[in-house]
């Protein structure tokens, strides 16, 4: 029955029930297999939970042995960009439920608009994440190259940064330990920055079928899934965001 | 002896359906890009065949050379090496995918009436995963192999050995997200895709045993994902989350390593319970003693199977509270295990049963199960695991689980649903023979290394003292046994699939859904869509079925 289409026949057979073209075989309606591919869906977002919690495991374990390196580690984040990089993330989430309605209610030209914009709005959260590392880079923060103990021996060779939080030297042994919280910081941040690469390259694929009308025409699944994938990773760097951070920001 | 329930149909007219998942398409395309299960689980069955024997060769390097007792076939590193890949392939490429991957992927669909898994597509995915880390695995070991045994214990793994971990781990990692994507697989195809009728409480048990190793799959396997990651990370630019001289702390790579590697062995032991579940039933002609025990029992193992990882720590320095907890929930996870086992005896309990190959391996494997379980409680109470730990007594307790348990319950499956995969029944003797041989074979290589182990005897050395040698002797010897027994069923399957007698649709008798269709099925696996209105393991219905069948073909006669 998958198997035959019509024009194999003569004539069309008035009794048999009309399969849409993305029905696959093996589902016996379209709502079970929409049903299936959200359900997977949950289900692989509940592995990249499990994926992340190793890393938030080694996070917390670290963080309550090193208080002080970590706080001191975190004062040379800067929280502007990771404030902007929220917004820019959590805004595009909107563009991206905005696209999910737009899919289901057959907006072909607003779905395009909301993928677009969620697009750049991921290729902009990369961008001023690159800034960010470029920083890093520069003060020699990067784990294993490098790595200089200077920022914390004696805070006030970064005046900007001094000036702000006033930190006091940390002895060298916890002083050491800093390098751990950056080795942190790039893991989190960097499989995190992974999945929005995913992410982008989904949504550029997405926008070219987009474009051809393939998810306004009654099968809205992929993006709707795709949308989940998005508001995931969204939720993971609000809460790296506020772990890597905003560390003791109320001294 | 010779009651046997087996009944073929009449060889002189009987033959195999001309249309069937095997003939639909030719081609070798038509294989690596299927998206039928059936087909996916012939490549697997295959893959791992492959993978099996090579860890099985090396498995044979091992006790060759731990026949004398100073190190004389190879070099003591190259030692450390072998038993590494051993550990390495065997787990990761054979007993993980093992059932599940073949007889799972093959039977799933089947067993809840629906055309194929839910995503097909990713099915295949997983396939070319496996293959991918196997191919890694083997280059690995061309290029020189991996010497940190099959944990990737830190530091040595991240510091100090100079061989080839991170391919390693890429194998790993790779088979890893192959073994995720099948466990999703199963799992929302039995949750989403069963007939009409099929409600969670029909389901076969071997259903439910999957389930519950899904579960694992998915829940524990991203965590070795991260886990390596990190070790391979460590290893190149030095991170330093595992390295005490950085602050980091290598007793975190346990835990992470544990978290999977513990449900790990459920991974590999549950789809074969499932396994025993189905054949206790149908060669004893009964209902499984308590269905509703021995489901929930898997669920159970499941559960509390995340939650024992620390015993394999108890030398490691964790505090002694943590040890007492672990030791507390170690003895709890070993009551679901033996619901199982008391409800398979209580189902043979006057059972009509008989003894065709199937019902052979599972016997066995309930046998060196149980002995395999409980020297497990021996290992989990920590005043004896201190003595036996990292001696041969280890050794001997996984390989009862591993090999005992779960080997035997693959060539129990194998054997089980050969006629259903195939169309063709295998020689009836020569089987029962190497069931009787791989059992005679299994307890001489692995019951003298317990008592090498309370001895003292420590693993993973190429050389020991001379007065254990009687025992290795003995245990090398077995394993020349073995050997033959593995070696046996791979000579007359093949054979069958030509020389076999026809199988018709259910030579078992047995109740399953895939049994009332045709061998081998068609792709779609049924002729129309079956609704399931009867309990599973019902008999009484069958019998209903089978006079409904006769009547039809008397009246049309």
């Amino acid at each position: 029955m998958p198997d035959s289409p019509a024009i194999a026949h003569g004539a069309p057979e008035p009794a048999h029930e009309e399969h849409p073209s993305y029905l696959r075989h093996h589902f016996n309606s379209v709502e079970q297999q929409a049903d299936t591919a959200g359900f997977a869906m949950w289900l692989f977002l509940v592995t990249e939970v499990m994926f992340f919690s190793g890393l938030f495991t080694a996070y917390l374990i670290y963080r309550n042995w090193y208080y002080p390196a970590f706080v001191a580690g975190s004062h040379q984040l800067d929280v502007r960009w990771g404030t902007l990089n929220t917004l820019v993330l959590i805004v595009s989430s909107f563009t991206m439920a905005m696209g999910v309605w737009c899919a289901q209610t057959g907006r072909r030209r607003g779905l395009v608009l909301c993928l677009s914009l969620t697009c750049l709005l991921g290729l902009g959260f990369l961008g001023i994440k690159t800034i960010e590392y470029r920083e890093k880079i520069e003060k020699h923060h990067v784990p294993g190259f490098h790595y200089s103990l200077q920022s914390f021996v004696d805070p006030q060779s970064e005046p900007e940064v001094y000036s702000e939080y006033h930190d006091k030297p940390l002895p060298p042994d916890m002083a050491r330990h800093t390098e751990l919280y950056f080795s942190l910081y790039f893991l989190m941040t960097g499989m995190h920055a992974a999945h929005m690469i995913i992410g982008v390259g989904i949504l550029a694929f997405m926008i070219l079928r987009a474009r051809a009308g393939a998810y306004t025409s009654g099968h809205s699944t992929y993006v709707l899934n795709f949308g989940l994938y998005w508001h995931f990773i969204d939720i993971v760097w609000i809460y790296l965001f506020a772990l890597l951070y905003l560390i003791s920001r109320h001294q | 002896m010779s009651a046997t329930i087996v009944s073929l149909p009449d060889q002189s007219t009987a033959r195999i359906p001309k249309v069937n998942y095997l003939t639909k398409e030719n081609g070798i395309l038509s294989w690596l890009l299927t998206g039928d299960h059936k087909r996916i689980a012939i490549l697997y069955l295959i893959s791992i065949t492959f993978f099996f024997f090579i860890g099985g060769a090396l498995a044979g390097l091992i006790r060759l050379e731990l026949l004398t007792p100073r190190a004389d076939l190879m070099a003591t590193d190259t030692y450390n090496k072998v038993f590494t890949m051993h550990g390495v392939i065997m787990i990761f490429f054979f007993l993980v995918p093992s059932v599940p991957a073949t007889l799972g992927n093959f039977l799933i669909p089947m067993m809840i009436g629906a055309k194929d898994l839910a995503l097909p597509r990713i099915n295949l995915l997983s396939w070319y995963l496996y293959m991918a880390g196997g191919i890694l695995a083997i280059y690995t070991m061309a290029v020189g192999g991996v010497d940190t045994g099959w944990t990737f214990t830190t530091p040595l793994s991240t510091h100090y050995v100079n061989t080839n971990v991170i391919t390693t781990g890429l194998a790993v990692f790779v088979a890893g997200f192959s073994s995720i994507f099948t466990g999703l697989n199963f799992i929302v195809t039995i949750h989403k895709m069963r007939a009409p009728g099929m409600t969670w409480f029909r389901l076969p048990l071997f259903v439910w045993s999957h389930y519950a190793a899904s579960l694992l799959m998915v829940l524990g396997t991203p965590v070795l994902a991260i886990a390596i990651v990190l070790v391979a990370l460590e290893r190149t630019i030095g991170i330093g989350v595992f390295d005490p001289t950085k602050g980091g702390d290598p007793l975190l790579f346990q835990h992470l390593f544990w978290f999977y590697s513990h449900p790990a062995v459920y991974i590999m032991i549950l789809p074969g319970m499932g396994v025993i579940s189905e054949t206790i039933s149908t060669f004893s002609r009964k209902r499984v003693f308590g269905y509703t025990a021995v489901a929930f029992s898997s669920v159970a193992i499941a559960i509390f199977g995340f939650f024992v990882w620390a015993h394999h720590m108890f030398i490691m320095g964790i505090s002694n509270y943590s040890v007492l907890i672990f030791s507390l929930l170690t003895m709890l996870v070993a009551v679901p295990s033996a619901i199982k086992i008391f409800n398979w005896t209580f189902t043979l309990y006057k059972g009509s049963i008989t003894f065709e190959t199937p019902m052979l391996y599972s016997f066995g494997f309930m046998g060196l199960f149980t002995i395999g379980g409980l020297t497990g409680v021996f290992l989990g109470s920590s005043g004896t695991d201190i003595h036996l730990t990292e001696t041969y007594f280890i050794v001997a307790h996984f390989h009862f689980v591993m090999v005992g348990g779960m080997l035997m319950a693959f060539l129990a499956g194998i054997h089980f649903w050969w006629p259903k995969m195939t169309g063709r029944m295998y020689p009836e003797k020569l089987s029962q023979l190497a069931a009787v041989v791989t059992f005679i074979g299994f307890i001489f290589t692995f019951f003298p290394q317990f008592i090498l182990g309370v001895l003292g005897m420590p693993r993973r050395y190429a050389s020991y003292p001379p007065e254990f040698q009687v025992l290795n002797v003995f245990s090398t010897a077995g394993a020349t046994i073995l050997g033959v027994g593995y070696l046996l069923p791979v000579l007359y399957l093949v054979w069958s699939l030509k020389y076999g007698a026809v199988a018709g649709d259910n030579p078992w008798q047995a109740t399953g859904l895939e049994w009332q269709t045709q061998s081998p099925p068609l792709t779609e696996n049924f002729a129309e869509m079956p609704a399931m209105d009867h309990e599973a393991y019902d008999y009484e219905w069958l019998e209903v079925q089978n006079q409904k069948r006769q009547k039809e073909v008397n009246s049309a006669g």
